[in-house]
């Protein structure tokens, strides 16, 4: 059964693409694992690192189990408040993956809804909008982000600060991605506008509604794909930058970010895997999206298809 | 010895899994002075014949075995050989003249670079030789001409550019792959004549690809039939066309719509060689049941065009970004459509005929709401389609009137299975429409366009081209419309193809009285359609007459030009 439908999988050439790129099968196995432990952090990790009980000052500034004085119990080593440096890397890992996904959903969201009724509706209203993000497009969006920190930091009462914080961050590294989908949007909303089906449709009476969000928006999916996927080891990066620059998560919920900053302190006065280790696996995390971003771009593109 | 021999020439492609075979076996000569044509049904391995005697074989297809030699050297896998010969022996004019020219080049740095690679001549007679050659091939003043850009020939001069580039290098074998396909009947008239008239100039070989039989009547000495990457029968172009032997053949020369007289159905050779009646008279029969018994009232307008008139200025076109620039270029105005009226009773087909970018398209688009017109009314059984704002009312014509278009390929939704595809109209109009009903419908269409049960569960790619176009058909009905109009609904089909589903239509409007608008370049199949026709130039109406009268007394001038141009098969025969 398993292996029929592996078969059929196998099958296809968006299949065969994949398994014979060696690239792809090592970046989705590496994501997949990352995925399972985050989504089980309490189960895969040894320690709860926010569970006071189980967090002793005494074993601060362990190093890496296999360096000298280092324990067996932390594999990793711990950090400055004796926290299990792996339980904490897989817990700010679910952090950043859900601020990561969050925000591009939200991205993707705005921007494919912004790109393709401009690219359909045209005239005035198109003009608008791709104006808009034309002027989005020059702000960088680190900067887009801090900005939208900045401001919500003025409105929110201190004490909803920590708990809002993540969805603020949402919210900012969101705003800063979506002019990316609304530009290939409306691109390729423009392309399928002038095929004959669409054409079909109107005739037949279907409503605008339908026909843009029916019709059109399957048939760009594709490259939507591509940039949501890179788009989301882009959304990951920034959150860290801005956790790492401090106006991200609250340190209670470190996320990846976090963790580097804390770890930074650190790294002249000798305990370096406090800060190396996170970096290490954001490093991991965003290359093998980047890389299976890549694959996709070049399997999903009929132009450079391999038989 | 022959000037080109091509032997036991076979040509694969592999793919990951299974082999195609493009070309199996095939053997042809041709002598200098000659005029060889290749015909087959899109697929059938013309184009690759082509380009395995230039060895321009896309990978990963490759010959597998046989020889081609031109006077005598093998051609063969000889990659060096190739390089000289390509461009000096032998020259190639493409399909479409827009893309085969080099844009950012004038005319002048193409030809003289093409000669100087293979001619050792320095650029002064280089400069000579190519304005000879622009006259040669029928340009004026080929002096001024040849410092324009390809962007400033209209799409005709720039073919002959294309021909005086492939003869610049004095060659002996000229091969062009649907050299006209892209060009109106007056045009290609004029190319065909220049290349039948190279020929006996230059005592060259030609090797001309097409699929329309008319083209091969008129200009070509001999003839190869293809499928399937065999040769299924060659021979003397005459005699193949008036006693062809093989059944594919047959079915090829069968099913063209004859230009001289006016026949109730298309005929068609099934593959056994027996001729196919059609019988989906029956299967009306049913539908009708549901859709109610039509009246046909021959005197009742159904659609009526008063003075429409549409005209695109640059500045709709550029759209609004150009602020300010006031040069001339964006004032200039074109008409598309200029003062167009006629009208249509129940249950007749008008046609409307012209060349292209004579507004045919842009009328049915204004018909159907697609684009609105600047000036003019239009009625819908007495009831104006566009109101005082000029904005479309699609709830007048409750999807009385449907649209069959050209594309095959673009005009179903990749993405919707064909039951999607027919059942969102009747979803539309039949708000309460419960699910027996609604598969009982879908049956109804499917089968009435010739298909299977079992296809409703596909999705359009697994579809030919002729195939589609029935799907098409059916989603056009499923509204019940009473008025249909075809845009050039056969013009990317093969000519088999092309008769079956022209019989389909035939066959749907006798049974169900559709009223029916059938725009076409094409001027035999307008006249094996078409009660009265209307023949559009530059976006106004030439004439409007009977159809069998318009063939036989055309009185404007233009009419008259067009039914002389248009190649006929019979004209051989």
């Amino acid at each position: 059964m398993l292996k029929k439908t592996f078969n059929k999988i196998y099958d296809t050439d968006i299949g065969y693409s994949f398994f014979n790129s060696k690239i792809a099968v090592i970046s989705t196995t590496i994501l997949f694992i990352i995925l399972l432990c985050s989504v089980f952090a309490g189960v895969v990790s040894p320690y709860n690192p926010f569970d006071p009980a189980s967090v002793s000052l005494m074993d601060a500034f362990t190093p890496p189990s296999w360096s000298e004085g280092g324990s067996s119990s932390f594999i990793l080593g711990t950090d400055q408040q004796g926290r299990d440096m792996f339980s904490t890397i897989i817990y700010g890992s679910r952090i950043s993956l859900i601020v990561g996904f969050a925000s591009i959903l939200f991205a993707m969201t705005l921007g494919v809804f912004l790109g393709v009724t401009a690219g359909y509706i045209g005239g005035k209203y198109e003009i608008v909008v791709m104006r808009i993000t034309d002027v989005q497009l020059t702000i960088p969006s680190i900067l887009m982000a801090l900005l939208v920190n900045g401001i919500a930091k003025s409105f929110i009462s201190q004490s909803m600060h920590s708990d809002m914080a993540i969805y603020v961050l949402i919210f900012a590294i969101g705003i800063s991605e979506w002019p990316q989908f609304a530009r290939v949007s409306r691109a390729s909303t423009l392309v399928e506008k002038n095929k004959e089906y669409v054409s079909a449709s109107r005739i037949i009476g279907l409503s605008n509604i339908l026909i843009m969000f029916k019709h059109i928006l399957p048939n760009i999916l594709r490259p939507l794909l591509v940039i949501a996927t890179i788009g989301l080891a882009l959304a990951i990066i920034t959150e860290s930058t801005l956790s790492f620059l401090g106006v991200g998560v609250p340190p209670t919920t470190p996320s990846l970010g976090t963790l580097i900053r804390f770890g930074n302190s650190f790294l002249f006065s000798g305990e370096w895997w406090i800060t190396f280790f996170p970096a290490i696996f954001l490093i991991v995390l965003a290359l093998s999206i980047n890389l299976l971003g890549d694959w996709m771009r070049d399997a999903l593109n009929p132009k450079l298809k391999i038989r | 010895m022959s000037f080109l021999e091509v032997k036991n020439l076979n040509i694969s492609y592999p793919t990951r899994k299974e082999t195609i075979v493009a070309s199996k076996d095939v053997e042809f000569t041709l002598e200098r002075g000659e005029i060889l044509g290749i015909v087959g049904e899109s697929g059938s391995g013309k184009s690759t014949i082509a380009n395995a005697i230039i060895n321009l074989i896309d990978p990963p297809g490759e010959i597998t075995s046989g020889s081609i030699k031109i006077d005598n050297y093998e051609l063969r896998d000889n990659e060096e050989l190739i390089q000289k010969i390509r461009g000096k022996k032998i020259g190639f004019v493409f399909q479409d003249p827009q893309t085969s020219l080099n844009p950012l080049f004038k005319i002048k740095d193409q030809l003289i670079e093409t000669i100087q690679t293979h001619l050792n001549l320095n650029y002064q007679d280089a400069l000579k030789k190519s304005i000879q050659l622009l006259e040669e091939v029928g340009i004026d003043n080929a002096e001024k001409r040849i410092e324009d850009y390809p962007h400033q020939f209209s799409g005709g001069m720039r073919q002959r550019v294309v021909i005086a580039l492939a003869i610049s290098c004095e060659p002996d074998l000229i091969i062009a792959d649907e050299p006209t396909t892209a060009l109106d009947v007056s045009i290609q008239h004029q190319i065909l004549e220049l290349l039948k008239d190279l020929t006996k100039k230059r005592n060259l070989g030609v090797i001309i690809i097409t699929h329309d039989m008319g083209v091969i009547a008129e200009t070509t000495d001999k003839v190869i039939v293809m499928r399937h990457g065999l040769i299924v029968e060659q021979g003397d172009t005459k005699e193949l066309l008036t006693n062809p032997k093989s059944n594919e053949a047959r079915s090829l020369v069968i099913s063209v719509p004859p230009t001289n007289k006016k026949i109730d159905r298309f005929r068609l050779i099934s593959p056994d060689g027996k001729e196919i009646t059609s019988d989906s008279k029956n299967l009306t029969k049913k539908i009708i049941k549901t859709w109610g018994v039509r009246e046909k009232n021959k005197d009742k307008k159904v659609l009526q065009l008063a003075g429409v008139t549409k005209i695109f200025d640059d500045k709709s076109l550029i759209s609004n970004f150009s602020f300010g620039s006031k040069n001339e270029s964006t004032n200039k105005v074109e008409k598309a459509v200029d003062n167009v009226s006629f009208e249509l009773f129940e249950g007749e087909t008008l046609g409307l005929v012209g060349e292209s970018g004579s507004g045919k398209s842009t009328i049915a688009k204004i018909i159907t709401g697609l684009v609105r017109p600047s000036n003019g009314e239009i009625f819908y059984n007495d009831i104006s389609l566009y109101n005082s704002k000029r904005k479309y009312q699609i709830d007048k014509s409750r999807g009385q009137i449907q649209m069959i278009f050209q594309d095959p390929y673009s005009s179903l939704n990749p993405r919707f299975k064909v039951r999607d595809i027919i059942s969102e109209p009747i979803k539309l109009f039949q708000k309460n429409i419960n699910k027996n009903e609604l598969t009982q419908n879908l049956y109804d269409l499917i089968d009435i366009v010739g298909m299977s049960r079992q296809s409703l569960d596909r999705y359009p790619h697994e579809f030919s081209g002729g195939q589609r176009q029935r799907i098409s058909i059916a989603r056009a009905l499923a509204t019940r419309p009473s008025l249909l109009i075809c845009d050039e609904p056969t013009s990317a089909l093969d000519v088999s193809i092309q008769a079956q589903v022209l019989n389909l239509l035939k066959d749907i409007q006798d049974e169900l009285h559709l009223t029916m608008l059938f725009i076409s370049h094409d001027l035999p199949v307008i006249r094996q359609m078409c009660n009265r026709i209307v023949v559009l130039k530059n976006g106004s109406i030439c004439e409007t007459k009977e159809s069998e009268e318009l063939f036989n007394n055309p009185s404007h001038p233009y009419t008259k030009e067009l039914i002389r141009l248009m190649p006929k098969i019979e004209s051989i025969i």
